[in-house]
C-alpha cells in the first residue's frame, strides 16, 4: 500500500517544481553601431544576466521602470530577438537551439500580447481574419472550423460573435485589447507574456481585462509572465514578483514578501514611491536622488549604487550575485552577502 | 471659505465643431481654487479634463474649438473675454503651465538657456546677463544639479524628470499665482514620479503658488491635492476636500473608480470592475451619463440629467441617488 502512494507523491511533485520555463543567465546586448564604416562603437546591455524560472500555472510578475530591460526579456524569451547568450528552458526544451521550423512549432505554446492595442492588430484585417491568422499558420485548414473557432474564442473573451466582420477602429481600446487575447489564445498555448498589456487602458477598462486574465488563467490552467511597470497591477495579478533594474534582477520572491518586506534598497524606494488613493496612508517615503544610468554606460559594480542610500565600497566595486537569501527570497545585494 | 478666490470657473460649455458635428467636449464646469492650494481634475482619458486647462489658458485651438457659454474668472476679471493682448500678459505671467510630454513642450534646436531667457525677457525688463543668472537660480530652486551646466544643454540630453524640472523652473520665473499642471508625472517612472510631486509641494508651499492639477491617477491626487474634482463626460460629477472624496465617496462613478484600483498594500481576490466603457462626447444626451454604467440607476436616471447636490463639508455630487435620501 505505501510504496504506490509515494510514487504516486513523488510523481506529484515532479510535476509541481518541474517549472514550464526557466532562464539562466539571459543576455541581450545591443551593439551601437557608428562612424564612416559603420563599427561596433559601444554595446547596450539591455539584460544583463537574468535568472529565473516559471512554474506551470503560476503567474510571475516582472516590474521596473522604463529602460530597465523588461520587455527585452520578454522578447528574448520568444526568442523574438535572438538572445547574446544565456538560456532559455521551455517545457524540457532548449529554445536556442530550435530549428526555425521546431520553433514555430513550439510557438503556438508561447504567445504573447502587447501593451499597444492600436499598434498590434493589422487595421486592414477584420477580426475575423485577425483571429484566424494563427490558426491558419498552425494547419487548421478548413474554413468553417476555423470560423466556429474565432466565434468561440470572440465569447470566450467577453465579445459577441458577430463582432467577427468588423475592423479593430471600431472597437474601443478595452475591446481591442480583448482581441489581443483572443488571437494569444487561439491555438491552446501554455505560456502567455503579457508585455504592459493593461498599461494603456483607462482605470476602469483596466480592471476588466485584468478580472478576464484571471479567469482565463483557471479556464485553461495558463502560465503567464506578467511585464508592467505598475507596482499594484503586478501585485494585484501574480503569484510572485520579480524586480529589474538597469538590465539586472534585483530581487525576486512571493509577492506578499516582496511588497511586505522588501529586502533590496531598490525595491523598498520603489514600493514606497507609489502613490495609493489612501489619505491615511502616512508613509516614510523613499525619494531616489537622481535617474537611472544610462544602458550604455552601466555603473561598475553594482548597478544601483549611484543610487543606492545604503552603498557601501564594495557596492562600487564587485558586482553583487543573485543570489537565494532565504527559501525562494533571491535579492542580489551587498547587504545581505 | 475664508481664502481668496484666484479662479473661478462657471459653468463652462467648449465645443468643438467637427466635420462630424458638435462635439462638447466640457459640458457646464464650476470650480474654484483659492490662493495657495491644490485642487486636483481627475478623470477617465476624454472627460473632459484636458480641454477644461485649455479652456483657462484660452488655448483651445479655434477653429474647431470654442467655449460657447460660461465664465472664467481670475481675480476677478472675466479672461474669456480679454482681448489677445491681455491673455498674452496673463499666460506665464500670472498663470503658467506645465504638460505631460516635456520633450514636445520643448524646441529641440534651442539650449535650455536660450528657451528660460526668452521666456523670461518676454515678461520682465531684465538683460540677457541678468536673465541667464535668473534662470541658473531657477534651475538650482527646482533641484538640477550643476546648473550652471545644464544651461547650455539641450533638451535631448537631458532624462525626461530633468526635462520636466526645466519645465517647472520655466513656469515659475514668474512666480505665478496658478500653475496648471495637465499630467506632469504621467510620463515618468514612479521613484522620478515621487521626486517631482515632492518639488510641487515644495513649491506650492514656499511661494503660496496655487497648483491646478490634472491627472488621472487617484493616488497622485491623495499625495498632493487638498481638493479634488472628478470629472466624466465633460461634467464635473463631484467634488470635495481630498480626503473626503476619497475615504467617502458620494457619486456611484467615484465608488467604482476607487474601487477598480489594485492596491499595493492590500491583496485582493476578484478587484471590482465597472462595466461597459467611457462614452464619446456627444450632443444631446437624455439623462445622466453615468447611468448605463450604474448599477444603482433608476428610473429618474435615464429622463434628466442630474444637477450638482450640495452636501454638508462643501461637498457636491451630482446624482439623483441624493434627492432620494433627502
Amino acid at each position: 500500500m505505501i510504496v504506490p502512494i509515494k510514487a504516486s507523491r513523488k510523481e506529484v511533485e515532479e510535476k509541481v517544481v518541474q517549472p514550464l520555463l526557466e532562464v539562466k543567465g539571459l543576455q541581450k546586448h545591443f551593439a551601437v553601431k557608428g562612424g564612416v564604416f559603420g563599427r561596433k562603437k559601444r554595446v547596450i546591455k539591455a539584460v544583463d544576466d537574468v535568472s529565473f524560472s516559471v512554474r506551470e500555472g503560476e503567474i510571475l510578475g516582472i516590474v521596473g521602470e522604463s529602460g530597465c530591460g523588461k520587455s527585452t526579456t520578454g522578447k528574448a524569451i520568444l526568442r523574438l530577438l535572438e538572445p547574446s547568450s544565456g538560456e532559455v528552458m521551455f517545457a524540457g526544451k532548449r529554445i536556442k537551439d530550435l530549428e526555425a521550423k521546431e520553433l514555430r512549432k513550439l510557438r503556438k505554446d508561447m504567445q504573447i500580447i502587447f501593451q499597444d492595442p492600436y499598434a498590434s492588430l493589422n487595421p486592414r484585417h477584420t477580426v475575423e481574419k485577425i483571429i484566424a491568422e494563427p490558426l491558419l499558420v498552425h494547419g487548421m485548414a478548413a474554413k468553417a472550423a476555423r470560423k466556429q473557432r474565432v466565434k468561440e474564442l470572440l465569447e470566450i473573451v467577453g465579445l459577441n460573435s458577430y463582432h467577427a466582420s468588423r475592423y479593430p477602429h471600431q472597437f474601443s481600446g478595452g475591446q481591442r485589447q480583448r482581441i489581443g487575447i483572443a488571437r494569444a489564445l487561439a491555438n491552446h498555448p501554455k505560456l502567455i507574456i503579457c508585455d504592459e498589456a493593461v498599461s494603456a487602458l483607462d482605470v476602469s477598462v483596466q480592471a476588466q481585462i485584468l478580472n478576464l486574465m484571471q479567469k482565463l488563467r483557471e479556464e485553461f490552467q495558463l502560465t503567464y509572465l506578467f511585464i508592467a511597470h505598475d507596482l499594484s497591477v503586478v501585485k494585484y495579478i501574480s503569484d510572485r514578483v520579480g524586480v529589474m533594474y538597469l538590465g539586472r534582477m534585483m530581487e525576486l520572491a512571493d509577492k506578499d514578501t516582496l511588497y511586505e518586506n522588501p529586502k533590496h534598497p531598490y525595491t523598498q524606494a520603489l514600493l514606497s514611491a507609489v502613490p495609493t488613493p489612501d489619505p491615511d496612508g502616512i508613509r516614510e517615503r523613499i525619494i531616489l536622488k537622481g535617474d537611472v544610468p544610462s544602458p550604455a554606460n552601466p555603473p561598475p559594480g553594482c548597478v544601483f549604487h549611484t543610487r543606492c542610500p545604503q552603498a557601501m565600497d564594495i557596492c562600487k566595486t564587485a558586482k553583487p550575485a543573485f543570489q537565494e537569501m532565504e527559501a525562494n527570497h533571491f535579492i542580489a545585494c551587498h547587504l545581505y552577502t | 471659505m475664508s481664502k481668496e478666490v484666484i479662479l473661478e470657473l462657471k459653468d463652462v460649455h467648449t465645443h468643438f465643431f467637427t466635420e462630424k458635428g458638435e462635439v462638447p467636449a466640457v459640458n457646464g464646469v464650476r470650480l474654484s481654487v483659492c490662493k495657495g492650494e491644490v485642487v486636483g481634475i481627475v478623470g477617465e482619458s476624454g472627460c473632459g479634463k484636458s480641454v477644461t486647462s485649455l479652456s483657462i489658458m484660452q488655448l483651445i485651438p479655434s477653429p474647431p474649438g470654442k467655449i460657447v457659454s460660461g465664465d472664467i474668472y481670475f481675480k476677478g476679471e472675466n479672461i474669456v473675454s480679454a482681448s489677445p493682448k491681455r491673455m498674452k500678459q496673463i499666460r506665464g505671467n500670472e498663470i503658467a503651465m506645465i504638460f505631460q510630454e516635456p520633450m514636445t513642450s520643448l524646441d529641440p534646436l534651442f539650449t535650455i538657456g536660450n528657451q528660460m531667457i526668452e521666456a523670461i525677457r518676454l515678461h520682465e525688463k531684465i538683460s540677457k546677463k541678468e536673465a541667464r543668472n535668473k534662470a541658473i537660480t531657477l534651475l538650482e530652486l527646482v533641484g538640477i544639479p550643476r546648473a550652471n551646466a545644464i544651461v547650455a544643454s539641450y533638451p535631448h540630453q537631458l532624462s525626461g524628470g530633468m526635462r520636466q524640472r526645466v519645465m517647472i523652473a520655466m513656469a515659475m520665473a514668474c512666480e505665478p499665482d496658478l500653475l496648471i499642471a495637465d499630467e506632469p508625472t504621467t510620463a515618468l517612472d514612479v521613484t522620478i514620479q515621487a521626486q517631482i510631486l515632492d518639488l510641487m509641494r515644495q513649491l506650492n508651499q514656499e511661494k503660496q503658488t496655487a497648483i491646478l492639477f490634472i491627472t488621472h491617477d487617484l493616488g497622485v491626487v491623495a499625495e498632493i491635492c487638498d481638493r479634488v474634482a472628478v470629472m466624466y463626460a465633460g461634467q464635473i460629477i463631484e467634488e470635495g476636500t481630498t480626503r473626503e472624496i476619497l475615504k467617502y465617496p458620494n457619486h456611484p462613478y467615484t465608488k467604482g473608480l476607487i474601487r477598480s484600483l489594485p492596491n499595493v498594500k492590500k491583496t485582493e481576490q476578484q478587484l471590482y470592475s465597472i462595466p461597459g466603457t467611457v462614452p464619446k462626447p456627444q450632443k444631446e444626451k437624455i439623462g445622466c451619463r453615468f447611468a448605463p454604467r450604474c448599477e444603482w440607476a433608476f428610473a429618474p436616471c435615464f429622463q434628466a440629467n442630474p444637477p450638482l447636490y450640495e452636501l454638508e463639508n462643501n461637498r457636491t455630487s451630482r446624482c439623483f441617488l441624493h434627492e432620494k435620501e433627502a
